[in-house]
């Protein structure tokens, strides 16, 4: 029995990005969605695509996108966050305790803000990485605890004095009709993008994502890649409280109540795997995109808030399923072409 | 057991072909297992034997071919529709419930129904009893699987193939996790079936294995079809060398490379739960090998110095004289010590990843520009470890989880061995890989030496210890209780020390 040994071929080195990659992609299906969403909006109100309305709308939605934007990487390394509207709370109340007993000015009270939430962030981030805590535990326990503090201090009250420079942050517009919070968003999503999918950093995430104990083996740092993502996040839930306390002009201890779930949509619309090591941002863009322009066509329908939920709960498990179905039926068709012995 | 060529057998597959995104898993597959027979299924890995193991089973569907059960074509197209067809697989790694009993185990999917729907638990109590005599398992069926020896879980898998009535068992390589003791009991159970008329598929890379047990044996390589035959008809040297398609010495590749000085110093180093008082100096260009039953503490050791432990640790590590203080894994692989853990699959690599994203990982640091990667610079990594190692895959851009499992250890030996380190910590390289992929093993650490590389190979294969190393030193119970260098290495002497037949050396001075 002889068996020639052929001296071993390079392996070939094709392209990450391919082009059959990116008509597979869960962008290209967003994308789509996001068309849908404008000829639907089209067809239902004259409104729609007035552009000042279009752009008014982002105002509502960038607050939550931001938060996604953090969640979104916590997801990807295999953890969860649903504290971030607790946190949320937390910063505004801070921001407004801040202003009506030190009288302070627009700027030390944005910092304040983004510390408060960096700091709740740092806390999760502590129990979950160093302790070992299960995020899950942890996230459901200060959801709670941050929002239960806030509850405390100001039990039913509502706090409204804020200089009108804070305020003016959250009736800002760029070029006199792009909302503040909707330019911040666009541009920290590059940012994003960049860190995500072409830095180390980016490449550790998904490493960490993937195989947890892989990672560690190979030197990456993975306690303090999920420590500094919860703070991160906790940063963007402070970023979003300074985004809607300005723009409400005031801080109750219920604001931003349920929006963690609103957040988790999002990211997982965006094609996030729950199950970690999988997702881009732009998915969380074009998702966010897609919620927030449905919601403007619902609403310029006269459809209550209240109906909106269940448009963005079909979207999401419509827009999981469709794949897994067709991925069936294209199965299904292979097997019946398949020439028969 | 010549006779069966007349009979229709239990099960044969012809012509199977399966292609997975351009490689061919198997290629004009065929195969025959007839009634009161076991088949040894022999190959490298790679060659295709779990391929087919799940295109019996019904979980994967071959591109062409075809199956027959009992002389009827068939299409498996579930697990479930080859169970029912009589066909049932054990696998490696028991695919049963810790936390259930015996009872539900063995019932699971097709549990005893009273008329009216509700779950007969003492019909399934009273047949549960019978199967487990049958496997000579003597324990009550209520008992919770977690409780049992891996060895008598495997009894209960062969139990809850029985119940299934199963009239072809696949056993994947079956005796991997078993004591010596568990696999003689193994053995007289698959005696059992045989002559209860089952056919038995009995995959395994274990040699005295396949000669103790089996009747006939098929061998694949390269997804292929390469011969069958009776095995009393063959030897052993036959077998390798139709399994490998070239002569495999037996030799071990071990060059004269001139020892230099010390490299990895370490003293007395204790962490009171798993190892104590372990000191030992590695020199330049030396294989230090490390012997000891499971348990012995040796891995454990070279996690601590690794900075991959849990727990902490007293004593001192120090790399060419200077004293190491790794707060993490990646300290040790910037100063050039590695690790080349034993599990594959969850420290080894990160299976959905690239080979290029494998290969760069660990190199991360030299290979990116501050924070940027350099694509260009992993590509060019990945092609050329993908060269050294002959990694065969459709790209570099595939993941590691589509290849066999002998390329994924070649490429999780690459992607250490890519950060050029100057200490590479082996933890059982060889354990469930071929023949021919051990060889290659060995002839890579043979290399390492020689290019100025120092090994600590930890192994539970004595041959393969006495084969390679320079010294080894041998642990029980998580501390040292003997050295042997290269000129007294003795087989025996080093098994009574690992067993703690003999009692330790005197405690020795340390280099």
């Amino acid at each position: 029995m002889s068996v020639s040994h052929e001296a071993p071929a390079d392996l070939p080195a094709p392209p990450t990005l391919s082009v059959g990659k990116i008509l597979r992609s869960r962008e290209l299906v967003l994308i789509g969605l996001l068309a849908m969403v404008f000829i639907g909006g089209n067809a239902s109100s004259p409104w729609f695509l007035d552009i000042y309305n279009l752009l008014d709308s982002t105002a509502i939605f960038s607050e939550i996108a931001l938060m996604a934007l953090g969640t979104a990487l916590v997801i990807i390394t295999r953890d969860i966050d649903i504290s971030m509207a607790s946190i949320l709370a937390l910063s505004s109340l801070v921001m407004g305790l801040a202003s009506q007993h030190l009288g302070l000015g627009a700027v030390p009270l944005v910092l304040i803000g983004l510390a408060t939430g960096a700091l709740c962030g740092a806390v999760n981030g502590t129990l979950v990485a160093r302790l070992g805590m299960p995020a899950i535990v942890v996230t459901i326990g200060t959801m709670s605890l941050f929002r239960g503090i806030a509850a405390g201090i100001l039990g039913d009250g509502k706090i409204a004095e804020f200089p009108t420079a804070f305020t003016a942050i959250g009736q800002s517009y760029l070029f006199g009709m792009i909302p503040l919070s909707f330019v911040v968003f666009i541009l920290l999503s590059v940012v994003f993008v960049v860190l995500t999918h072409f830095t180390v950093l980016g490449r550790n995430l998904f490493a960490l994502g993937n195989n947890p104990e892989g990672a560690r083996y190979s030197g990456v740092r993975t306690n303090r890649l999920r420590f500094l993502l919860f703070t991160l996040n906790g940063l963007m839930a402070g970023l979003a409280a300074v985004f809607l306390t300005a723009r409400l002009g005031s801080t109750r201890p219920d604001i931003a109540m349920g929006l963690e779930m609103e957040v988790i949509t999002m990211v997982v619309l965006g094609g996030v795997s729950i199950s970690g090591g999988k997702g881009t941002i732009t998915g969380v863009v074009l998702a966010a995109l897609v919620i927030g322009f449905l919601r403007l066509a619902v609403t310029l329908n006269n459809v209550p808030g209240n109906i909106l939920i269940v448009f963005t709960g079909l979207l999401l498990i419509g827009s999981v399923a469709l794949p897994i179905i067709g991925e069936k039926y294209a199965y299904l068709f292979k097997l019946m072409r398949r020439p028969r012995n | 057991m010549a006779v069966h060529e007349n009979t229709t057998p239990l099960v044969e597959l012809e012509g199977i072909n399966k292609i997975f995104g351009g490689i061919h898993a198997l290629r004009d597959a065929h195969c025959r297992i007839h009634a009161g027979e076991v088949v040894a299924l022999v190959g490298e890995n790679g060659a295709g034997k779990s391929t087919l193991v799940k295109t019996m089973t019904g979980l994967y569907q071959p591109n062409s071919g075809t199956i027959r059960v009992k002389g009827q074509a068939v299409r498996l197209a579930t697990a479930k529709a080859a169970s029912e067809y009589g066909i049932t697989a054990i696998h490696q790694e028991t695919t049963l419930f810790e936390e259930l009993s015996i009872v539900e185990n063995i019932f699971m999917g097709h549990p005893r129904t009273k008329p009216s729907g509700l779950l007969d638990w003492a019909a399934m109590r009273s047949e549960a009893r019978e199967h487990l005599e049958r496997v000579n398992l003597d324990v009550e069926p209520t008992t919770l699987l977690k409780q049992l020896s891996l060895g008598q879980q495997h009894m209960v898998a062969i139990a809850r193939a029985l119940a299934e009535a199963a009239d072809v068992v696949i056993m994947d390589e079956p005796t991997a996790s078993l004591s010596s003791n568990e696999i003689e009991k193994l053995y007289v159970i698959i005696e059992k079936l045989r002559d209860l008329g089952k056919g038995i598929l009995f995959i395994s890379h274990k040699f005295d294995e396949v000669f103790r047990i089996a009747d006939r044996y098929v061998v694949f390589r390269d997804g292929a079809f390469v011969g069958d035959g009776n095995i009393a008809e063959v030897t052993e040297h036959d077998l390798v060398k139709m399994m490998v398609g070239r002569e495999v010495g037996t030799v071990f590749p071990k060059r004269a490379v001139e020892i230099g000085a010390p490299l990895l110093e370490v003293a007395s180093l204790s962490n009171g739960i798993e190892f104590k008082d372990v000191s030992f100096t590695l020199h330049k260009r030396e294989i230090l090998g490390f012997y000891g039953l499971v348990g012995a503490g040796r891995s454990e050791v070279m996690r601590a110095i690794m900075a991959l432990s849990p727990y902490p640790f007293t004593g001192q590590i120090r790399l060419d004289g200077v004293p190491a203080n790794w707060k993490i894994c990646g300290d040790a692989i910037d100063a050039g010590v590695v690790y080349v853990p034993e599990d594959r699959r969850n420290q080894g690599a990160i299976l959905p990843l690239s080979i290029r994203d494998n290969i760069a990982l660990p190199s991360m640091k030299r290979l990116a520009r501050g924070i940027w990667p350099d694509k260009s610079a992993e590509r060019r990594l990945a092609q050329e470890y993908g060269r050294v190692f002959e990694i065969r895959a459709a790209s570099i851009e595939q993941p590691v989880e589509d290849l066999s499992g002998g390329n994924q250890q070649k490429v999780v030996l690459a992607r250490w061995l890519a950060t050029n380190p100057d200490v590479v910590i082996v933890d059982e390289p060889t354990r469930g890989i071929d023949v021919g992929a051990k060889s290659a093993v060995h002839e890579a650490l043979a290399e390492m030496v020689e290019q100025d590389l120092s090994v600590l190979l930890v192994s539970s294969e004595l041959p393969e210890l006495m084969g390679m190393a320079d010294r080894i030193i041998v642990m029980r119970l998580g501390e040292m209780v003997a050295e042997f260098t290269r000129d007294d290495f003795s087989a025996e002497l080093i098994a009574a020390y690992a067993t703690g037949a003999r009692a330790p050396q005197p405690a020795r001075e340390v280099a």
